[in-house]
């Protein structure tokens, strides 16, 4: 029996979020965060490191973060992981059932009861905290 | 999946301290060598940089495992995914524990 | 390439006469003998209340016969006439053109099933995946003697599943759904909103088996609650909904 074409949308399919609302945004910009923030981390550890060289070595490094570019990356940073939180904890209660609505007699026009109100807000909510987040950070580290 | 909801509810709240603590400082006053080093001495915090560095490793490599089994499956590649994630979190974490048990041991 | 002089002999019935159209673009796809898909594109008279279904019977009736599609019942019970319309699955009998407010209507066979031929589609790993979670009742004390009782069920115990009984298989959740796009062994929107309608009913004995099975690494642990097979499904079954509440049980929130 030879192997068929399966047809699946593939990644192209898997990071499309047009036409299906905010959740499947909030569903590419979770993966999105998470493996930015998984990069972030790994550098972070390097860049920690580097107090073992000593107050030259750890200054050498710090030249190459406190920049401008590198405020950007982390005000970047800020807003990824603020995202990733609040949509995090929005997921793992959805995840629970909690705040999916409760099942009843499905009647036109069908609307979904589980992409409701509230967990739109919890993705609204956690977009804007996150622009917050990352204004505030770029704040404190071009304001000083 | 537990474990990654697990490490995530944890480290929420501690990465939120650590975040504190550089505000508090004075985010500039404190990246200085100095401040840095008396921040891995004190032994709280220095453990509480350990927990995280486990904590995130755990979640953030479980999470790319579970977007790389994903994108392709099979027996052999669902291992070396799995194995890979394991390595690259223990060797995380070792290299993380490393930084931290050192100058907080004063070997710099 | 615009096709408007009709290929039917037959006088049939008199095509559709409307001073609207659109322009109609069918995937056309043989995997026997071609290598990518490629679109043909036909002028389509179109009223107000005219679906997507009809339009695409239209073009078989009098442009080109040898359009595959598949339909039935033209009133989104069967099931069958599943497709990607303007980029998102529907069901072609559901959709009407209208309410899609473009004038290029873009009809292609569903995401993530092997195609037959143009927009027909296998369902075979949809009835294996939905076989799998075990959809039948499942009970120790069977009715093989006389005189037994029916399983009574109050409505408000009936409340708790039946918009999950509403599934009419027809793959669009698992043509939305963003594992599907990526992930072979993933067990679909669909087999785990049917796991829930089962474990949600009363009369049904089979909760921890129907767990277990899905408790797997390509089981319900790959949904990430993306919603898209909500937003799509036809019959307001609301898959997600389902696949929550199941996992609810798996994580303690239920019991």
């Amino acid at each position: 029996m030879t192997n068929q074409d399966e047809h699946k949308a593939g990644i192209g399919g898997m990071i499309n979020p047009r036409r299906y609302g905010v959740e499947r945004i909030a569903y590419l910009l979770m993966r999105l965060s998470g493996l930015g923030l998984l990069a972030y981390f790994i550098g972070h550890i390097y860049e920690t490191s580097t107090i073992l060289k000593g107050q030259v070595g750890w200054n050498e490094f710090l030249e190459l973060t406190q920049t401008n570019a590198g405020h950007a990356i982390l005000a970047i940073v800020i807003a990824m992981c603020v995202f990733h939180t609040v949509n995090g904890i929005r997921v793992m209660l959805g995840h629970g059932g909690v705040g999916v609505g409760k099942p009843a007699r499905p009647d036109y026009p069908y609307i979904p009861a589980s992409q409701n109100i509230r967990h739109k807000i919890g993705i609204y909510s956690a977009i804007i905290l996150a622009a917050i987040a990352m204004m505030y950070g770029l704040a404190v580290m071009f304001g000083e | 999946m537990k474990i990654h909801y697990g490490t995530a509810l944890a480290a929420v709240a501690l990465v939120a301290v650590h975040i504190l603590m550089r505000l508090t400082q004075g985010f500039a006053e404190s990246l200085e060598y100095d401040s840095v080093i008396a921040n891995y001495k004190f032994i709280p915090y220095a453990g509480m940089l350990e927990i995280i560095l486990i904590l995130l490793s755990i979640h953030g490599f479980n999470g790319l495992r579970v977007i790389l089994l994903e994108l392709k499956q099979g027996k052999t590649y669902e291992k070396a995914v799995s194995y890979g994630c394991v390595v690259a979190m223990i060797a995380l974490i070792a290299y993380g524990s490393r930084t931290i048990i050192m100058v907080n041991t004063g070997m710099t | 390439m615009a096709q408007t002089t009709s290929l039917a002999e037959e006088n049939a019935s008199t095509p559709l006469s409307s001073q609207q159209s659109i322009i109609l673009r069918i995937a056309r796809y043989n995997p026997e003998h071609d290598s990518t898909k490629k679109f043909m594109e036909f002028n389509i008279p179109y009223e107000k209340w005219t679906t997507v279904l009809e339009a695409i019977l239209e073009v078989k009736k009098h442009l080109d016969h040898s359009v595959a599609v598949r339909y039935s019942c033209r009133q989104a019970t069967c099931g069958s006439c599943g497709m990607i319309i303007n980029g998102k699955p529907r069901l072609a009998c559901f959709t009407k053109i209208s309410e899609l407010n473009s004038n290029v209507i873009t009809v292609e066979p569903m995401n993530n099933f092997p195609i037959i031929r143009d927009l027909a589609v296998k369902f075979e790993r949809l009835f294996d995946t939905h076989h799998k979670v075990k959809p039948y009742l499942i009970r120790d004390d069977t009715e093989i003697t006389t005189n037994t009782k029916e399983f009574l069920q109050s409505p408000e115990e009936l409340e708790q599943y039946i918009q999950f009984s509403n599934c009419i298989k027809c793959g669009l959740c698992n043509s939305a759904c963003p594992t599907m796009a990526t992930d072979s062994s993933f067990v679909g929107p669909q087999a785990l909103a049917q796991a829930y309608r089962y474990v949600a009913d009363s009369r049904d004995k089979g909760k921890d088996d129907r767990l277990k099975i899905i408790d797997d690494s390509h089981g319900i642990w790959r949904c990430h609650f993306a919603g898209s097979c909500s937003q799509v499904c036809p019959k307001g079954v609301d898959p997600a909904m389902g696949i929550q509440l199941l996992r609810g049980y798996m994580l303690g929130f239920r019991s």
